[in-house]
């Protein structure tokens, strides 16, 4: 059973309490379409789980695939900076279709961030970043997007909000 | 899978055979021309199925990983060099993909992980270090990506005993 290498910190991105007594951890790229389908489902599992779960996203970009993941990437890593990660993480995922430069300088006009903030994203500032993300998925077994970890343990199970809500409510239990 | 099959191949502490197989219609890729940094071989069942390509996929983004270790990633299947020329070129892999096909599987035998009925290597990947002795390998169950974090694990354990080394002399 593969472990998460790296734990959640504060470099990470994290809705719901860090105090929560369940963690998921997804690996994830914008212009994955298993990445894509799994969206809503996580929706509707943090909906149900409230502040019992903190949940977290990591960078896993696989750029020679997807030519847009990685300045989706980037968009989503600035808008972090701008305090809207997660306003710009559910636009990229809703819009997946959509992911060309000129569709993230839209998504930077609806988010409210100044033009200039979105240029400077595909800069390469926030290579680093992205790529720790990346490394840490590959020490911890990431073979694919998305991959989970619930309380740093992989998890390979059905993708369905029943199942991981039973899931994650029976970790909780323990 | 047969029981027989599973423990079959290459273990660690064994020297790699050497071999030469095409990389391309014209080039040639030969494990004893690589010594002095590690190599990994991949085998894996063949070019263009799903799970295959996105092992092969993983691997092209990880390229950067595997280089700060200094090692060369080989891929190795049965099928020819046009194919995998076509499949590299839809998937733009970087790393070479050699052709174990003439004669078929013999390489994939040598290391243990030809499967006989189906007429394909299993997913098998072994790392070897820079003298040319197996430090580490696996056999996955045919249809799951194995991932990368086994190989990464292997890399840093030659490398810390390569350092170690080093201090020694």
């Amino acid at each position: 059973m593969n472990r998460l290498s790296v734990g959640v910190d504060s470099g990470d991105h994290i809705a719901g309490p860090r105090s929560a007594a369940v963690t998921l951890v997804e690996y994830g790229d914008y212009e994955c379409p298993y990445c894509g389908e799994a969206y809503p489902i996580l929706k509707a599992v943090q909906q149900a789980m409230g502040s019992d779960l903190c949940f977290v996203f990591r960078n896993f970009p696989l750029a020679q695939m997807h030519p847009h993941a990685v300045h989706a990437a980037d968009f989503a890593e600035m808008a972090a900076a701008e305090g809207k990660f997660w306003e710009a993480h559910d636009l990229l995922y809703e819009n997946q279709q959509a992911l060309s430069d000129n569709d993230l300088r839209r998504y930077g006009k609806l988010l409210g961030i100044h033009p200039a903030a979105v240029e400077r994203a595909f800069d390469g500032r926030f290579d680093q970043k992205i790529e720790d993300d990346f490394r840490s998925g590959l020490r911890s077994g990431v073979n694919g997007t998305p991959s989970f970890f619930i309380n740093g343990m992989r998890y390979d199970g059905p993708l369905d909000v029943d199942s991981l809500i039973a899931v994650l409510r029976e970790v909780h239990a323990r | 899978m047969s029981e027989s099959q599973l423990h079959k191949a290459l273990v660690a502490g064994t020297v790699a055979p050497s071999f030469s197989l095409p990389a391309t219609p014209d080039q040639m890729v030969s494990l004893d021309d690589l010594r002095g940094a590690p190599v990994i071989l991949a085998f894996y069942p063949a070019d263009w199925s799903p799970v295959c390509g996105d092992q092969m996929a993983l691997y092209n983004e990880a390229l950067a990983e595997f280089q700060r270790s200094k090692a060369q990633l080989l891929g190795i299947s049965v099928d020819g060099v046009w194919c995998h020329a076509a499949f590299t070129a839809d998937r733009s892999l970087h790393f070479p993909l050699l052709a174990d096909f003439e004669p078929k599987g013999e390489v994939a035998r040598r290391y243990g992980v030809y499967r006989d009925k189906e007429g394909i290597s299993d997913r098998a990947l072994f790392v070897i270090d820079s003298a040319g002795i197996i430090r580490w390998s696996y056999v996955s169950p045919l249809g799951i990506n194995p991932g990368a974090d086994g190989i990464l694990q292997a890399l840093d354990e030659i490398g810390a005993d390569a350092r170690t080394a080093e201090v020694q002399s």
